[in-house]
């Protein structure tokens, strides 16, 4: 009979999560737990149940707790926090992580139907963030983020929520100088034409008054928009570097200064259309390089996922304290899902510690009273009391943070292509330039002068400065779409040099999230039911896993149950004794064979088989292995060597697995590595590969959830793309490649101009074609060029 | 043929008025999220009647 049990697996209304369990139900909607059932009570109350139309199951999934924002009462925290606030008027600024449909923008915009204190409430879909205006006289931000919580989109309120809005930097105004640049080209090119077409002697008036006016125009264009040219220039010079800024600065004074002259003394047109040209599409592709993604942090430390404060026990009563406050002897109450912040002994309950942000590994570890805890875990369970024994700044955590990698200064570790070559193009611009001037000079000093702006005016490497940002951004955006995301365009340069890769074991060649679940031994229906029984009351991951294995049955009656932690669970349930645990706790003495994870299973006495829990590699570990003949494979973990045979069929060198190593430790390979001249790309997910990645060449962070915590690095990666890296690493090759011979093709250009402009005869006309032309030439080239080597490598 | 400075100047103006426009929406933060309002705009007023209650 009991073979009959079917897996019905139902998904909850609200989240779309599984249920595990029949028991939260209303009007046969099921939800998983009793937070999502809340929610649901909550909007079917105020009449917002429109939220479920929009979009099946759309809420975040969230298990309820205590209440623990009572720091944000708190006025030195709030002032920190608030975008601005006077007696009337609060604004804020919230970053919901939850923000993913529609529906969240429906109903978050529509917070006032809850509380009229609420006077505008708008969504930045990209950004994940909810701008709030209330009235704070009648209602508080705790009270709002209190609502929040209860709604599903609990805010990630950090402490660098409050330090980056301390030193907020000044935006570039760049959008503005393009407008300006964009809006002087237009109007003069209208105002070239004439010339172009050539003016009948009765109308050589109008040439003057359109001469003046193009100088007009160009005025703002060289001083507002071109500014910045100047000054980069000047800079570079100063500390005696010759970077392409100071060719086009060159260009775009001598432009300016011989479009002046010729219009004041009525000797010619000049080159004013040029001139603007030049700038607005120098400006264009600036902004085409500066690729930003709203929705991820390349700068992430533990400031980024530490709370802004913590509840501390003073004389029997809780109270807020900011992290900043909390000094050794403070007693701690760290709730379910919340973050230790500081090292602490540990004082009162069961403490169960995922440490997912600092090792990778999610299986949450058992800590028995009076054992330190390291800062960085985050409970799992029942609120637990900890003394602090050092505060924040000097935890084991932070004072990783404190190594010279991390104060090191990070930009441009590798000279690209760009830099390289633009210091040899300067030198012989201005040699040819020169040498044209000493040319002409004896026979006739003008037309010298005509040349030697006419070189710089043509060799303006206008094509040059915009074949780097045009391919990298057509780069990024393929990279983006396989989920691979780099901080910058300078970084597919630097993927392109690479030559040794580093890896992490935990969380980055293994699925972070979950491990493969085996079941060994046969077993009926009434006794999956009552092993089902028994693992729901349990919190532990393991359980959970075991819950899921098993789907939906129904839940019998408990008569008793007993967990002794880490070890396993005791319980009776319809007459039977079940004992789940590990071999330890089944068989007092025993070893296991081999050194795995594994939950034996005994009823009433006879033993019935054990799940086995295996670590599970990324899909595509294999291809990793195809890299061996290009790259040198490393592989630092922090974890035993219990699986250094698997490991092998992906790592071909047994020298190259190095295990237990302590993030010191990673930190100190990489470091050699990169002395013995190698190029290191390391991939890492959690805090403690953080130095290893700042140290490396190109860090890579991998992860499930671009959202959750990633450790600062150049490059983030989604674990699902994990298995196209050799494609990556190929493509970046091909992308410098293009560089390359985007840079002849301008090269090209520059010579045919150059063959004009040392006669001394270059008409404006023949200026006004060629700059344009090769600035089209290259973008077309470079943006295409880059399509097909993308779909070479099956990344589109 | 001198109508010309006269159609320039109007036309330099209207431009300026454009070029004007454009700045003001840019320091409003007209363009600071351009991708939300596209969601923003499928969502109804009014709750859809068909509520099941």
């Amino acid at each position: 009979m009991p073979e009959t049990i079917t897996h019905v697996k139902t998904s909850c209304y609200h989240c779309g999560d599984e249920c595990l369990t029949s028991s939260y139900q209303i009007e046969e909607k099921q939800f998983c737990c009793q937070g999502c059932q809340s929610v649901y009570e909550i909007l079917s109350g105020a009449g917002l149940c429109s939220y479920y139309h929009y979009n099946d199951h759309p809420g975040a999934t969230r298990s309820r707790t205590d209440k623990r924002f009572d720091y944000l009462s708190d006025p030195v925290i709030l002032a920190g926090l608030l975008d601005y606030t006077d007696e009337h008027l609060s604004v804020i600024t919230l970053y919901i992580p939850q923000i993913h449909c529609s529906s969240c923008l429906w109903l978050l915009e529509q917070l006032n139907r809850f509380n009229p204190s609420i006077y505008y409430s708008r969504v930045d879909f990209l950004k994940k963030q909810l701008i709030v205006r209330f009235d704070p006289r009648a209602f508080s931000l705790q009270q709002l983020v209190e609502l929040l919580y209860d709604l599903g989109y609990e805010p990630l309120i950090s402490l660098q929520d409050i330090i980056q809005k301390q030193n907020k930097a000044e935006k570039g105004n760049l959008v503005q100088k393009i407008a300006v640049a964009g809006f002087c080209f237009g109007n003069v090119m209208l105002l070239s034409f004439p010339e172009y077409f050539g003016l009948s002697g009765y109308e050589q008036t109008f040439s003057h008054f359109f001469g003046y006016l193009n100088i007009l125009f160009t005025l703002p264009v060289v001083f507002f928009s071109g500014r910045g040219y100047f000054i980069s220039a000047w800079h570079n010079l100063k500390n005696g570097i010759l970077n392409i800024d100071f060719p086009l600065a060159l260009g775009i004074a001598v432009l300016f200064l011989r479009t002046a002259v010729e219009v004041i003394t009525h000797t010619g047109a000049g080159f004013a259309d040029t001139l603007c040209g030049l700038v607005f599409f120098l400006l264009v592709g600036r902004f085409v390089q500066q690729k930003t993604y709203h929705h991820i942090s390349f700068e992430r430390d533990y400031r980024s996922f530490f709370p802004v404060a913590v509840q501390i026990i003073e004389e029997g009563r809780e109270k807020p304290v900011p992290l900043s406050g909390l000094v050794t002897g403070h007693r701690m109450v760290i709730r379910h899902n919340e973050i230790i912040p500081a090292d602490a002994i540990l004082l009162k309950g069961q403490a169960l510690i995922d440490f997912s942000f600092v090792t990778g590994e999610s299986v949450p570890v058992n800590k028995t009273l009076g054992e330190i805890i390291y800062a960085g875990g985050r409970q799992t369970g029942e609120a637990i009391e900890l003394e602090v024994i050092k505060p924040v700044s000097q935890s084991y955590l932070t004072q990783l943070w404190n190594n010279e990698a991390f104060t090191r200064k990070q930009d441009n570790r590798m000279k690209t292509f760009n830099e390289r070559v633009s210091k040899y193009f300067t030198i012989i611009l201005i040699a040819i330039a020169v040498g044209s001037l000493l040319a002409w000079l004896p026979f006739n000093y003008r037309r010298g002068i005509d040349a030697f702006t006419a070189v710089l005016i043509v060799a303006c490497p206008c094509a040059l400065a915009l074949s780097t940002p045009f391919t990298m951004s057509a780069a990024l955006s393929i990279f983006d779409r396989n989920l691979f995301y780099l901080k910058n365009t300078a970084v597919v340069e630097q993927m392109a040099r690479v030559n040794t890769l580093v890896m992490d074991k935990t969380g980055t060649i293994t699925t972070g999230r979950g491990k493969r679940i085996d079941l060994s031994g046969a077993l009926t229906g009434e006794q999956q039911q009552l092993i089902y029984s028994a693992c729901v009351n349990s919190i532990h991951p393991l359980s959970r896993m075991i819950c899921q294995y098993f789907g939906a049955l129904e839940k019998l009656p408990v008569t008793y149950y007993k967990e002794l932690p880490g070890k396993g669970i005791t319980a009776i349930i319809g007459g039977h004794l079940l004992r789940i645990g590990s071999g330890k706790f089944i068989f007092g003495d025993f070893k296991e064979t081999k050194l795995m994870t594994r939950v034996h299973l005994m009823i009433d006495g006879s033993f019935l088989g054990y799940f086995t829990f295996l670590q599970e590699y990324r899909e595509g570990m294999e291809r990793i292995g195809e890299l061996k003949s290009a790259y040198s494979l490393y592989l630092l973990s922090g974890d035993q060597d219990h699986e250094r045979d698997e490991l092998l069929r992906f790592f071909p060198d047994e020298g190259h697995l190095y295990f237990s190593q302590s993030p010191q430790q990673k930190l100190d390979r990489v470091e050699t590595l990169r002395q013995q001249g190698n190029k290191v790309m390391m991939l890492g997910d959690g805090l403690n590969d953080s130095g290893a990645l700042k140290q490396s060449d190109l860090g890579v962070a991998v992860t499930d959830d671009v959202n959750n915590f990633s450790p600062g690095s150049d490059a983030i990666l989604d674990g699902r793309s994990f298995h196209k890296l050799p494609a990556f690493l190929r493509f970046s090759k091909d992308t410098v490649h293009i560089i390359h011979t985007s840079f002849l093709i301008s090269l090209t250009y520059n010579l045919v101009g150059l063959s004009y402009a040392v006669t001394g005869r270059l008409s404006p006309l023949v200026a006004a074609v060629l700059m344009p032309l090769s600035t089209v030439t290259i973008i077309s080239f470079t943006t295409l060029a880059t399509h097909f080597a993308a779909k070479r490598r099956k990344l589109i | 043929m001198n109508i010309i400075y006269f159609l320039i100047g109007c036309s330099v103006l209207l431009a300026l008025i454009f070029l004007g426009a454009f700045f003001w929406a840019q320091r409003s933060g007209q363009n600071d999220d351009l991708y939300t309002p596209s969601m923003r705009i499928l969502l109804d007023d009014d709750e859809p009647k068909a509520d099941e209650k």
